[in-house]
């Protein structure tokens, strides 16, 4: 039981570092976010179910009441995510932003 | 106890090491659209830290403010983005 909780916080910890490091070094908003969001939201899946399972193995009815709010935080956090990075991208598209080194583009006559 | 305490506060301060990447991009984005990318990649940092932090001082109520956190950061992102968009 400790060998699951540490491969599920090493995971997940590796994954959001993976998309902070995304997050400085692509060139322009859309790889940006193609990497941070995805990269944040799956290693926050795997830290948050990490949290479920200690709730669940410690026992008792306040650690069952954890594991129950984190699965209600988990699914808040996937259902917000990728609804907010698509809002982001159709923005920053509409407010004219290309993309770097784009040569065409098939979305601006039917936008 | 089942896996040591520490682990928790070791994870927590490895999500809040990430937090201080997205407010670097927050500081130096050349557009709008970045800062806002760095924002949304902030507020899913400080959920998931705040829900590990919950589980480590064995506080219910860090989680149900996680959850609160995460619902009213959706509503500002759909609202910068909108403005982003087509102004206010």
């Amino acid at each position: 039981m400790h060998i699951v909780l540490y491969v599920l916080f090493g995971i997940g910890v590796a994954f959001n570092g993976l998309g902070a490091i995304a997050l400085l070094r692509f060139p322009d908003v859309y790889t940006r976010l193609h990497g941070a969001t995805k990269c944040t939201t799956f290693g926050s899946i795997f830290t948050a179910v990490a949290v479920i399972i200690y709730g669940f193995a410690r026992g008792g009815a306040q650690y069952h009441t954890l594991a129950i709010h984190a699965i209600i935080a988990l699914l808040a956090l996937l259902i917000t995510n990728p609804t907010g990075s698509h809002a982001i991208a159709r923005a920053s598209y509409r407010s004219g932003i290309k993309p770097v080194g784009a040569v065409v583009d098939k979305l601006e006559d039917r936008s | 106890m089942i896996i040591d305490p520490i682990t928790f506060f070791v994870v927590a301060a490895c999500l809040v090491f990430f937090a201080l990447f997205s407010m670097v991009r927050i500081g130096l984005g050349p557009t709008a659209g970045d800062r806002v990318v760095g924002l949304d990649t902030l507020n899913t940092l400080v959920v998931s830290a705040m829900i590990v932090l919950g589980a480590a001082f064995d506080q219910v109520v860090f989680i149900d403010v996680a959850i609160i956190y995460a619902l009213l950061s959706f509503v500002g992102t759909l609202y910068i983005a909108r403005y982003l968009e087509r102004g206010l």
